[in-house]
């Protein structure tokens, strides 16, 4: 996986070599490396830690179902960090898709028709998000924080604040395509989140649309006279993010088979928290997918790890924060070491 | 004459101030303009507006080898052969090499996949032939920000280069140069004449300026003040003369009908 989901790829040109193969890789994918150690180090730990659990399976089938949830989100919005802007409102955006979803159902427009309202919705929202931003000039972190109430606002009203049963999704082929079992063991998301990255990373470093995303976010004058269409870029990287968003919405709500209007509360941290741990600079310009797709599963390892190795809940917090800070403290040394 | 860019009263205001002021402006085929001017002369503006950068007022006509030109826009420019060196250095400095040569403009195939094989390869040749990169540390994947001031430059009017451009335009290219580096700038100047394209050529320095240029027009508060082939005045009488339009704005008597 670290070369499939890397940023950059294989070097064939004739060009002389100085210095050694394994120097020129690890100088190549500092991001990548830095996080991967990470990784590394903290499983150790975990495995110290609490033993009995990080030996057996179990912990890492419940981390493939659980972690999908938010790693689906971060995934696209990397891109958006890429760009140099930030979107806070994709939690609420999960709700207003799966609201979408709802108010279809009801009107007797059954499963599939209701499934593609949740996503069409998604995707309008993240959108709306990109014209605010790249229209009005609105800086993004002003403007999600905006649309983070007024969807979470919508929800409550078009809902009522009365959630649905999604019992009707069972009988659909829907149901073990995205949440169910593959081979009875491996959780179906994990692998939609596998081939979310997958694609995105596709965009991000296969695609002029990820050439532009690097570009706007680096130096986004020189993007603007180089004919970069930056506009367009941004609004598509938020659109990705809402729609990812409302995707992860109807994921989580099918496997718990209810959606609940307060559905997003809660996923803000940790999917922000995948981008930046995973090497991504806020500052906008660098980033890779492969690093926020590592980074997401350490996220969802620490609560369950912390919690095994025998801390109280007190603890939680505490040691959260301080393995977020050490692991990004790490990765920039590590990475600065290599570049 | 035979105009490769002609620009009829063509202004640009930016709220309440008046960049550009009815301009007329002309580069002819093959020739190497000097543009001179103190800061806020609208030396900038005229080169975004013929880039495509900003749009004029209405009101202002604008030709292309002869014939009108509607909708420009960047990309338009670029179509039409215009490049630009520019004195922000237009680079994205996180980027690699490859990705800055090819920004805005990456080749892919029709659903806007990359064709990195490519990229990577024609920047390879450009390093060696074009930019002078001797060193083997530089690759393709070398990120810009390692560069020097020189190479960045290098980058920068490679890029122009490798676009055949019929119009270059370089703003400011010699600021921040060492010696040696701007005198290569200066030769690649001369290249453009050479190869038979034209050039309009910013610079406060009069002594980069008029050794490489065909004709001199000097702009002063948004309107032309007046313009020289080189063979019309002295190194010395230019120099006087940008004196004078600094302290008066006007250049008396010797004014061509611009």
């Amino acid at each position: 996986m670290s070369t499939g989901l890397a940023s950059g790829t294989d070097l064939r040109d004739s060009r002389v070599v100085q210095k050694s193969p394994l120097v020129r890789f690890l100088r190549k994918y500092p991001l990548q490396i830095g996080i991967f150690f990470v990784a590394v180090f903290i499983w150790v730990l975990f495995l110290i830690g609490a033993p009995r659990t990080f030996l057996a399976g179990d912990i890492y089938v419940a981390f493939m179902a659980t972690t999908p949830y938010f790693a689906m989100m971060a995934v696209p919005l990397t891109l958006v960090v890429i760009t140099g802007e930030i979107d806070l409102s994709f939690g609420s955006i999960m709700a207003i898709g799966m609201t979408a979803y709802e108010l279809v159902y009801k009107a007797g427009g059954g499963v599939w028709m209701s499934f593609v309202a949740c996503l069409l919705a998604g995707l309008l929202a993240g959108a709306l998000n990109g014209v605010i931003v790249v229209r009005l000039g609105i800086p993004s972190l002003v403007a999600t924080i905006g649309t983070q109430f007024f969807w979470r606002g919508a929800v409550m009203v078009l809902t009522n604040a009365q959630g649905i049963g999604m019992t009707p999704v069972q009988g659909t082929i829907l149901y073990p395509l995205l949440v169910g079992r593959i081979g009875g063991l491996i959780p179906a998301q994990f692998i939609w989140t596998i081939g979310v990255a997958v694609v995105v990373w596709f965009f991000l470093n296969r695609h002029r649309f990820g050439a532009h995303v690097y570009l706007v976010g680096d130096n986004l004058e020189s993007a603007r006279l180089m004919g970069v269409n930056v506009g367009r870029t941004k609004l598509l990287a938020f659109a990705a993010v809402g729609f990812a968003a409302a995707f992860a919405g109807f994921v989580v709500s099918e496997d718990v088979v209810f959606f609940w209007p307060t559905l997003g509360d809660g996923y803000l941290l940790n999917t922000l928290a995948s981008v930046f741990l995973g090497g991504t600079s806020v500052f906008g310009g660098t980033g890779t997918i492969f690093g926020t797709f590592v980074a997401s599963f350490i996220i969802g390892a620490i609560n369950a790890g912390i919690v095994a190795s025998g801390l109280t809940g007190f603890w939680t917090s505490l040691i959260y924060g301080l393995i977020i800070v050490v692991s990004v403290a790490l990765q920039t040394v590590v990475g600065k070491r290599l570049s | 004459m035979d105009h490769f860019l002609e620009m009829r009263n063509v202004s640009k205001t930016f709220g309440e101030v008046a960049a550009l002021h009815h301009v007329n402006f002309e580069v002819g085929a093959n020739e190497i303009v000097g543009l001179l001017g103190d800061n806020g002369a609208g030396k900038s503006t005229l080169v975004k507006i013929i880039t495509g950068y900003h749009p004029p007022d209405p009101g202002g006509e604008f030709y292309l080898k002869g014939k009108k030109v509607e909708h420009y826009s960047v990309a338009r420019a670029r179509d039409l052969g215009i490049e630009v060196v520019y004195q922000e250095r237009a680079l994205a400095d996180k980027q690699s090499l490859w990705r800055n040569i090819f920004m805005g403009r990456e080749l892919s195939n029709a659903w806007g996949r990359l064709d990195l094989k490519t990229m990577r390869g024609e920047t390879q040749k450009l390093m060696s032939t074009l930019m002078g990169f001797t060193s083997s540390a530089v690759t393709p994947e070398s990120a810009v920000k390692t560069f020097s001031g020189g190479e960045r430059q290098g980058v920068a009017i490679t890029r122009a280069l490798y676009f055949k451009a019929e119009l270059i335009i370089l703003d400011e290219p010699t600021m921040g140069l060492s010696l040696s580096e701007t005198k290569k700038c200066l030769d690649f100047v001369s290249g453009i004449k050479a190869a038979g394209k034209s050039a309009i050529f910013i610079d406060h320095n009069i002594f980069h300026v008029y050794p490489v240029a065909d004709r001199i027009v000097v702009l002063d508060r948004g309107t032309i003040a007046g313009q020289y082939m080189k063979d019309e005045l002295t190194l010395q009488e230019l120099i006087d003369k940008l004196y004078l339009v600094a302290q008066t704005g006007s250049l008396n008597g010797k004014e061509k009908d611009a």
